[in-house]
């Protein structure tokens, strides 16, 4: 009994850290409606700057001033990435701006590396604080019972900072009206990089409170990001209460949880997440979104399907591919092979996102699965090749079934906050679950069949099932079924009145697609010759992300273009840097803000301003761009 | 003059919603703007206070060319905006409503306090502390005048200011908005409601389809009843 206290008692004062960076990811959602997916990145990085401070200029400031300083200096650091980089995306769609701070995330993470090198860092204790007491007969360290009070303490801060200044009052205000706001005449631009400060702010306090009781890495950006994500998505987005109750639910859960299952500690959060999200879509304290903006809405342009001219234009192109083992040698045929891989997971990405409107943060799960599945197959039944290139995308299937299921219950930034939990859910449990998956030493010896262990012969294959995978996407596209989910996804409103079910339908696109990555996976295990957790991890869910945009949001062989682009841009500046992260996010950053139609849409753009003779749809399209 | 609109062309994507609209307003005037349901009042204002991004045209205040400003500093010269859907904060309490709506005095302009507002609408000051979400739709049309009273402005646009409210409130807005023009501020209403504007006007235009049609004061319109038939009978 006394023991669970004690756990209990542990649980609050992680749960502290948790909502002082919860509370700025919500608050600024609340009035930018931007999930800053950064938030994870000055969290870290308030604990690295807290650390220097605390180390190397504690003279002056003291401990607990070099804490509030390093909280300081990253809420500049946050206003400043507001003014230069945010600001310009505010009319972009939900999935630009994820990306935008995504892309910051990258380049944090790198720059970390840079500054502090890459061990890990431990800080000072907290004076007054180094001690433990006695309670129930077990010691429990002094700082735990102050960050315990500290939670409730930020909260009621808060309270009277939103209810009791003008400032507060302006900035709910301008959570549920904006643009009323500005016609009273506040300037909402100050408005928006102060909100964008205090919560920085909190998140930076948060991580630099951290560091007395752990050490600083430069891995607790992610980590803490997917927790956030759950603590938000189960307390309501925009809500600093529901961020400080369901704190203290993930918090508990997590001390408990690694009693109970402790090779699985997240089954946990995720089982109480997902009762959460039936019962209640919006979280606990959270309110409806009234008018969730769909992924597309950059350019209205009729999609049709190939003429026979560019029909027979895509064959000489895959028959010039398939000319390619007769010239390339080995090592640009493997890399050949990765590239049609990512070419049929963007793909596969592309229907749900574009297709579908289901912008997915955690598709990586499904291609991880997929591998997963092929690998236990060889692994553990002795199967061969064929039979587990066609049985192990079942387990991405399943994992999509079931993900999916809760998933379509929600939409835009939920939605791709809620595949991004289980994507991580996924990965750590290939992480923890040494006994059959070999955890981080992953599942070596997947090797495949001997007539495709040539380079060649593997090329070939992965030829053959990208273009077959991406040909049966691609008829999907113009399938009644494939008009049904751009239907839904432009208005979910209409289509249900003429008795398409949302829901239904989002969720085989979701399997669809989680289908079609599970291939791609098991044909990566065999190219690799091994499974690693990393193969679901947020990288590759990134990757895809970013090949999608590349290529073109709104287009329909957009995926195909970024994938192949984006790939080997990917591979080649691997071999040219040692900071590929750096580089990537800059990457990221630049194509939202300069290319957001992306390489095919730039395109189809230039096309469409000399319109040719007999092309129909080219007025209405016309018609269209003026919105 | 107050406010001189020329020219004003709006559009809505593809969709042209005014066509080189005018209008011109004293200081001191109340001036009814008129037209059916979907002819184009609601735009006109939220034009000229620069909520519509497609729009052209040139909004002279005070003298000052106010077309290409922002929304917050047309605002903060003192041109109030009410918009039709009324649109308070519905989690804040009237206090806070008025709070949000607060601007410095401005010189030679009524300084509005949240007791005048009260002493202008009792019903309000009875719920100080009660958020807008639970309010009438009578008390929520003087809240959201109330608002953008806060700002000081010297000329307020109303947006059908009597929409789906009881008589008995139709008349108390009356008295507010002559109260307004007491206080020797201008007020643009737009409305449908002829009788409605007959008490409060001293001139009226109509609008039809994006354009201004009549321009005239009331007497005018009550002496051309073919042109109270075209264009606003329903």
């Amino acid at each position: 009994m006394e023991f669970l206290l004690v756990q209990a008692l542990s649980g609050l004062a992680s749960a502290a850290s948790l909502f002082l960076v919860a509370s700025g990811l919500s608050i600024i959602f609340g009035v930018t409606r931007i999930v800053n997916f950064a938030h994870g990145a000055f969290y870290m990085l308030g604990a690295y700057v807290a650390y220097t401070l605390t180390t190397r200029f504690a003279g002056p400031f003291g401990f607990w001033g070099a804490i509030v300083a390093a909280a300081i200096i990253v809420a500049l650091l946050g206003a400043l990435m507001e003014m230069v980089l945010l600001r310009r995306i505010y009319q972009a769609p939900e999935l630009f701006q994820l990306l935008a701070t995504f892309g910051v995330t990258l380049m944090v993470q790198d720059l970390v590396v840079v500054i502090w090198g890459p061990e890990d860092l431990l800080g000072p204790r907290a004076p007054g604080f180094t001690g433990a007491i006695s309670l129930f007969g077990r010691m429990v360290p002094t700082y735990d019972l102050f960050m315990m009070t500290l939670g409730p303490v930020v909260l009621g801060i808060l309270w009277l900072l939103f209810h009791k200044t003008r400032w507060g009052v302006l900035v709910r205000a301008a959570t549920q009206d904006r643009e009323m706001v500005a016609a009273l005449g506040v300037n909402q631009k100050w408005l928006f990089t102060g909100v964008f400060a205090l919560g920085v702010f909190l998140a930076a306090l948060g991580g630099a409170l951290q560091i007395p009781r752990t050490t600083v890495t430069h891995a607790m950006d992610l980590s803490i990001i997917v927790e956030v994500f759950v603590v938000v998505v189960i307390g309501g987005l925009g809500s600093v209460f529901g961020a400080f109750v369901a704190a203290i639910i993930v918090a508990e859960l997590n001390a408990f949880g690694i009693l109970i299952l402790p090779q699985i500690s997240l089954i946990t959060v995720f089982l109480v997440m997902a009762v959460v999200l039936v019962v209640r879509p919006w979280g606990l304290f959270g309110k409806p979104e009234s008018a969730p903006r769909a992924a597309a809405g950059l350019t209205i342009r009729p999609w049709r399907p190939f003429t026979q001219v560019e029909r027979a234009g895509v064959a000489l192109v895959v028959v010039a591919v398939a000319a390619l083992p007769f010239f390339l040698g080995n090592y640009a045929l493997t890399v050949g092979a990765e590239i049609l891989i990512y070419v049929l997971f963007a793909a596969s990405l592309h229907f749900m996102m574009t297709v579908g409107g289901l912008a997915s943060f955690g598709h990586a799960a499904y291609f991880g699965l997929g591998a997963y599945g092929a690998a236990f197959l060889v692994k553990y039944m002795g199967a061969p090749m064929e039979a587990a290139l066609i049985v192990g995308p079942l387990l991405g299937l399943a994992g999509a079934v079931l993900f999916g299921w809760f998933c379509v219950r929600l939409s835009g930034v939920y939605f791709a906050m809620l595949t991004l939990a289980f994507a991580q859910i996924a990965w750590s449990i290939a992480f923890q679950w040494v006994d059959v998956t070999g955890g981080d030493n992953g599942l070596l010896g997947i090797w495949p069949a001997t007539w495709a262990s040539r380079p060649a012969g593997f090329f070939w294959l992965a030829l053959g099932i990208a273009v077959v995978g991406v040909g049966v996407l691609r008829m999907l596209v113009f399938s009644p079924f494939g008009y049904g989910l751009r239907a839904v996804r432009d208005s979910a409103l209409r289509s249900e009145a003429i008795g398409l079910n949302r829901q239904r339908m989002q969720w085989a696109a979701f399997i669809v697609a989680g289908t079609f990555a599970g291939l791609a996976g098991a044909l990566f295990a065999f190219l690799k010759g091994s499974v690693f957790p990393d193969y679901m991890a947020i990288p590759t869910s990134v990757d895809g992300l970013v090949m999608v945009l590349l290529g073109g949001v709104e287009t329909v062989s957009g995926a195909v273009v970024g994938a192949v682009l984006y790939k080997a841009l990917a591979i080649w500046l691997m071999s040219q840097t040692d900071l590929s992260k750096l580089v990537l996010g800059g990457v990221i950053v630049v194509i939202v803000l300069a290319f957001p139609k992306g390489v095919v849409g730039f395109i189809e753009d230039l096309r469409h301003r000399w319109p040719r003779k007999g092309n129909g749809a080219t007025v209405g399209a016309t018609k269209a761009e003026a919105a | 003059m107050k406010l001189q609109v020329s020219n004003l062309n709006s559009h809505y994507g593809p969709a042209h919603i005014l066509y080189d609209v005018g209008l011109e307003i004293g200081a001191g005037e109340v001036v009814a703007l008129l037209g059916r349901n979907g002819a184009g009042k609601s735009t006109t204002f939220r034009s000229i206070v620069g909520l519509v991004p497609q729009r052209a045209g040139t909004v002279m205040f005070d003298g000052a060319d106010v077309s290409r400003l922002p929304t917050y500093e047309i605002v903060r010269r003192g041109l109030g905006y009410v918009p039709e859907d009324r649109r308070i904060f519905s989690h804040l309490t009237v206090e806070e409503n008025f709070e949000v709506g607060r601007q410095a005095p401005r010189p030679g302009v009524a300084t509005w306090t949240p007791d005048m507002l009260y002493k202008l609408f009792p019903n309000l000051g009875e719920m100080r502390k009660r958020p807008g979400g639970q309010m009438s739709g009578g008390e929520q049309q003087m809240l959201t005048i109330g608002r953008t009273l806060m700002g000081n402005p010297s000329l307020v646009l109303l947006d059908e200011p009597s929409e789906g409210l009881a008589p008995k409130i139709v008349e108390q807005m009356a008295d507010a908005i002559l109260a307004m023009k007491g206080e020797g501020l201008s007020v643009v209403i737009s409305e449908q409601n002829l009788h409605f504007a007959k008490l409060i006007s001293d001139r009226a235009y109509i609008i039809e389809k994006g354009r201004i049609r009549f321009s005239g004061t009331i007497a005018d319109l009550e002496a051309n009843p073919e042109i109270r038939d075209a264009y606003l009978a329903v």
